[in-house]
């Protein structure tokens, strides 16, 4: 059996494994509110950060906190264009067409990647500060694995803040009831739609640059993975729902790492655990574990 | 009329059998090659066309049924002592690994087997709708390839397999695909068909019509997995090595590209744009390439077809959104509509 500080060091990785899918699925919890979209280019974003990030430091030779706020400042712009380029125009197509849209924009991401960026893994910079480990107790844990949940928790509470009492939050969360009416009240549909993409795509810049630190590799594909993670961390707590969103990425993030740690015959299943629990979910209890029913309208 | 239009039928399939069979004596191996992955995907793409285009419900799950095919039709018609060479770190299965049945029978059961594995999934994931249900497929697939990926003694995990005879020629992938566009012709034209399209057009009216959501949606996935399979199990005896990695998320898309471009709910389309999908893939192969123009050498960036192809989908969503074909279909009727107009009073037919 494992003993305590063991456990205890399993537990900090997930809580800071959970942390960064739930930065990512607010992200895809705000599209999905608003313009009730799975935006399958979060992902891709999440990527492109580190991209940025990297560049920053290594070819511009910026300081670290220069380069990563510039390349949160770019990110944010890259969700905005995205959305601009590939959901604006087809904003009252059939779903199905946005969402193939929104798979095109997530495979171009991804290609452009490779030609720009080349498709061999890079080496993400390192944050001496950060690296250094802590000892309590038995166990030495990294400081980043602190950092990290610090740092979400940070940012959602400042996300709940704009959201609930701001005037842009307002026009947010009207434009989510119903944008049709937001627009006829005087709401500026697409520029607090365009808010809605970049604040998401903020949150998925800072999760990739703590990405980046926890996981030192960086490769055009590697959004993939967090990103569909993240995205069915959304769904466990109930798509649309910030809190939810939060609570969905810590319960994946923990889970996974908690069933690898005592079941490690399964480890080569972990990537499948996430999609068991989402198809589990979506069978019994589709509107996630915050959702509330939504009736059908004819 | 009738007659007319059968007699022009039967002279296309002469006409393509003769031009297989030219084909087949003509072309170089490496053509040869991209016409068999032209028929093969139109198989695929017929397969997804009848769950997304057709039957409207949006499934990324296509990678899973082809993987499940590509491996059963590999494992039961590689001979043993290939079966051996690839099977180094954990033997083989026992029963499977002395197992042989011919091609077509193996295709066959590839196919059920996928049918039989798209039905367990559709069964509880088509009370999902739209992109529930889209990413609760692109999961299954998932899993499907993780599986795969850990089932040692069964799939070789990631390894691959390695050597499956190469049995699909010319011949069986036309003929396979010919089969796919009958039999998936005759059931959009069947009572079944016409309940598919109602599901798409709008599922409470057709519910209330006292069509059976359930049983039609889950027969069009089963049929759609079905074909995913075999048209799987063409690819692996046409590559000849087959691996989980072969059937990410983005073996997917390329079918989703196919029916995108030709027209979501046309068979003819499907056709086409496979054609022009596969053929085009194989054309743009030089923008990867490094190129010489006089004496300046542009290197060549790998990945560019790959840009390009998802532009393309970007595109064709954005600005043309039917496709080449919508939902219509090329038919004698039509050709005769377009070229031949001749007005009713001297003896022209009536539409």
């Amino acid at each position: 059996m494992m003993d305590i500080s063991t456990f205890f060091q399993h537990l900090t990785n997930g809580i800071s494994l959970g942390s960064l899918y739930a930065l990512v699925a607010i992200g895809y919890t705000m599209v999905y509110g608003t313009l009730r979209l799975i935006n399958f280019a979060h992902g891709d974003v999440f990527m492109m950060t580190t991209y940025f990030a990297f560049y920053g430091v290594a070819t511009f030779m910026l300081p670290w906190y220069v380069s990563f706020i510039l390349a949160i400042i770019l990110t944010a712009a890259l969700g905005m264009l995205l959305e601009i380029g590939a959901y604006r125009p087809l904003r009252d197509a059939p779903k199905i067409s946005i969402m193939i849209s929104a798979i095109g924009a997530s495979f171009l991401l991804e290609n452009l990647a490779v030609v720009l960026f080349g498709g061999r893994p890079k080496a993400f910079p390192t944050v001496n500060l950060l690296m250094d480990s802590i000892q309590l107790g038995s166990v030495s844990i990294q400081k980043l694995t602190f950092v990290i949940p610090v740092v979400t928790i940070l940012f959602l509470v400042g996300l709940l803040y704009l959201i609930n009492h701001t005037k842009t939050g307002m026009a947010m969360r009207a434009v989510a009831k119903d944008y049709e009416t937001a627009g006829i009240m005087g709401v500026n549909v697409n520029k607090t739609i365009s808010q809605t993409f970049a604040i998401g795509s903020m949150l998925a810049a800072v999760g990739g640059i703590m990405w980046g630190l926890k996981f030192p590799q960086i490769a055009p594909l590697m959004g993939v993975m967090p990103g569909l993670k993240a995205f069915i961390a959304a769904v466990i707590g109930g798509i649309g729902n910030i809190k939810g969103a939060v609570i969905g990425g810590f319960i994946l993030g923990i889970g996974e790492i908690m069933i690898v740690a005592f079941l490690p015959s399964l480890s080569g299943y972990r990537d499948a655990f996430a999609f068991i629990f989402l198809i589990v979910i979506l069978l019994f209890k589709p509107t996630g574990i915050t959702g509330e029913k939504i009736a059908e309208k004819v | 009329m009738k007659q007319k239009k059968t007699l022009l039928t039967v002279i296309a399939i002469l006409v393509l059998f003769l031009g297989v069979f030219w084909a087949d004596q003509t072309l170089d191996s490496y053509k040869m090659r991209i016409l068999n992955l032209c028929a093969i995907y139109v198989v695929l793409g017929l397969s997804m066309n009848l769950i997304n285009g057709f039957t409207g419900l949006f499934s990324l799950g296509h990678a899973g049924f082809m993987a499940v095919g590509a491996y059963t039709t590999a494992i039961l018609t590689m001979p043993d002592v290939v079966k051996g060479q690839n099977f180094f770190m954990v033997p083989m299965m026992k029963p499977l690994d002395t197992m042989h049945v011919p091609f077509f029978l193996a295709l066959l059961i590839g196919g059920i087997f996928a049918g039989v594995v798209g039905y367990l999934i559709g069964a509880p994931a088509l009370r999902l709708r739209g992109d529930y249900l889209a990413i609760a497929t692109l999961g299954f697939a998932e899993i499907i390839r993780v599986v795969f990926t850990n089932l040692q003694s069964i799939t070789n995990g990631a390894l691959g397999l390695k050597g499956i005879p190469e049995s699909s020629n010319i011949w069986w992938t036309f003929g396979v695909a010919m089969v796919t566009v009958l039999f998936i012709g005759s059931l959009i034209n069947s009572s079944y068909g016409r309940a598919f399209k109602a599901i798409r057009e709008d599922e409470i009216a057709a519910e209330s019509m006292g069509i059976s959501l359930f049983k039609h949606k889950v027969l069009a996935f089963t049929i759609g997995a079905f074909f995913a399979g075999v048209g799987g199990g063409l690819l692996g005896s046409l590559m000849g090595t087959i691996d989980p990695l072969m059937f990410r998320f983005f073996l997917t898309f390329n079918i989703l590209l196919i029916i995108i471009l030709g027209g979501m709910g046309s068979i003819t389309g499907t056709i086409i744009s496979a054609f022009i999908i596969t053929i085009g893939t194989e054309a743009l192969r030089f923008l990867d390439e490094s190129m010489t123009i006089g004496n300046l050498v542009i290197p060549g960036i790998s990945g560019l077809r790959m840009v390009v192809f998802s532009a393309l989908l970007m595109i064709v969503v954005l600005f043309f959104n039917r496709g080449i074909m919508g939902t219509n279909e090329f038919t004698w009727d039509r050709l005769f509509a377009k070229f031949g107009k001749k007005p009713l009073v001297k003896g022209g037919n009536k539409q």
